[in-house]
């Protein structure tokens, strides 16, 4: 497997170009979360020509919505959500520069195909993993949507947050090389 | 008759919401460990470390696993000589469930109605019951909190007699195939196979409740669950889908009675989580 490569946002094409599928990147700075609701209203807003309340270029976007934050802690717990329910909206936001995206599962042919055109990297991170993910994240702040609730659109402060590449420049997959290789023939 | 005080179900249905939410029981660690060192993909065994000190961390701090903490089902088996004290059962589940999740900040993620303003009810109900009237003086509550990356990769579908085991099989493979990495793998397969479409359904929610590893008492159909295991496992998908060795942790099969004409066929996947526990009051 590939070294750890640490990325700092916002991200540019010179520092994705290295990255490749399979390999372990721990990201600091910030991010933004944002699952389905989230999605259709910024999408709205794109089409209808309005300023949005996230900047887009440059940025990533993490599919999480967190559960309720305790008192005396910065966030609950904040894993990935899958990525494949917001995959009608992502073409948008990668027209507008949007170069990372954080969440979990597969994505569409399509979005694959936006995203080779537009230069981004989708990133996994595990799936049921919220508590361990949450240590990584040193602040919050409510951006847009605060009636959405959980899917609200939060900037997070990460420190060398641990994803996967799972959707390189190169076009690659992590999902189809690594079933390919440990497929057995039954 | 034997009296049960719902005051006593409505707070052990609360402490449970949390319980479920927060940790692990040892037979599954044991599972996800064994998991974890059987691993051969390097993605997969990175996955697999989260997965099992995750457990660790959310057990100590006493915090959710899972930010989804899913739907509440309650499983309640009513004896036939229980009467009831102060109110009525689904009441006492729902106030519990309601109480828990605001106690242990678990997040609400229940919608009014599916499809219009999809308005979040703020408080994890209602809860999703299924009453059944069993012999005795004793009343059992199974509570599981059900994550939905994994249940909107599940489904019911009739398969006709001819096609028989062989495809049962394929169709259970295909399930988990078509799932791939967004049921969160390494998945629990539950099958509910015979009765009607939502007997199918419900008997395979019932084999997600059994505990990790239990086999089916019918030997036949315990062979049926090693034998998928192994075809699920062959699949290559691994953990997260990130390729490997371990996509189910576990098959559980229940069957029932059907018609001449069919085998109705359930699958209702589970993400690794496996959170659910059984109650006797």
């Amino acid at each position: 497997m590939p070294s750890i490569k640490r990325l700092e946002t916002p991200l540019t094409q010179a520092n994705l170009k290295s990255l490749r599928v399979g390999q372990r990147i721990l990201i600091s700075g910030f991010v933004y979360t944002a699952r389905d609701a989230a999605h259709k209203r910024l999408t709205n807003a794109i089409d209808a020509k309005e300023k949005l309340p996230i900047p887009i270029d440059g940025q990533i976007i993490y599919y999480a919505g967190p559960s309720p934050t305790r008192p005396g802690e910065i966030i609950g717990s904040a894993g990935p959500t899958t990525a494949t329910r917001v995959d009608v909206y992502t073409p948008k936001l990668l027209a507008n520069g949007l170069k990372g995206m954080i969440g979990k599962g597969h994505r569409t042919p399509e979005v694959r195909m936006e995203m080779k055109k537009y230069g981004a990297v989708y990133f996994v991170t595990v799936g049921g993993a919220a508590a361990l993910i949450s240590q990584k994240i040193t602040g919050v702040k409510i951006i847009a949507y605060e009636d959405l609730g959980t899917e609200a659109i939060r900037r997070l402060r990460v420190e060398d947050f641990p994803v996967l590449v799972a959707n390189d420049l190169n076009g690659d997959d992590l999902f189809e090389s690594g079933r390919n290789q440990y497929k057995r023939e039954q | 008759m034997t009296t049960i005080n719902l005051k006593e179900v409505e707070h052990k249905v609360n402490e449970a919401v949390k319980t479920i939410n927060f940790d692990t029981p040892d037979a599954n660690i044991i599972r996800l460990t064994e998991a974890l060192r059987t691993e051969s993909s390097a993605t997969g065994q990175l996955a697999m470390q989260d997965i099992v000190e995750n457990r660790r961390i959310a057990s100590e701090r006493q915090v959710p696993m899972c930010q989804d903490t899913g739907m509440v089902i309650v499983f309640a088996d009513i004896g036939e000589e229980v009467q009831f004290l102060n109110g009525n059962l689904r009441d006492a589940i729902t106030s519990g469930v309601q109480k828990g999740y605001q106690e242990g900040y678990l997040r609400k993620s229940i919608v009014v109605e599916p499809l219009f303003e999809r308005k979040n009810t703020n408080n994890n109900t209602p809860v999703v019951i299924h009453f059944d009237l069993v012999p005795g003086n004793k009343l059992r509550l199974t509570i599981a909190a059900k994550g939905f990356g994994a249940e909107n990769m599940s489904w019911v579908k009739v398969l006709a007699p001819a096609e028989g085991i062989n495809g049962v099989k394929r169709e259970v493979v295909r399930a988990v195939e078509e799932a791939g990495p967004n049921a969160c793998p390494p998945v629990v397969v539950g099958v509910g196979i015979g009765g009607t479409i939502e007997k199918a359904a419900l008997l395979a929610k019932r084999a997600l409740m059994r505990n990790m590893g239990d086999r089916n008492q019918d030997q036949r159909y315990a062979k049926l669950e090693a034998q998928l295991l192994d075809l699920i496992n062959a699949t290559g998908i691994g953990p997260q889908g990130w390729g490997g060795m371990n996509t189910a942790l576990d098959v559980r099969i229940e069957f029932f009675p059907t018609h001449i004409a069919a085998i109705p066929l359930a699958v209702n996947l589970d993400c690794h989580l496996q959170r659910h526990i059984s109650i006797m009051f």
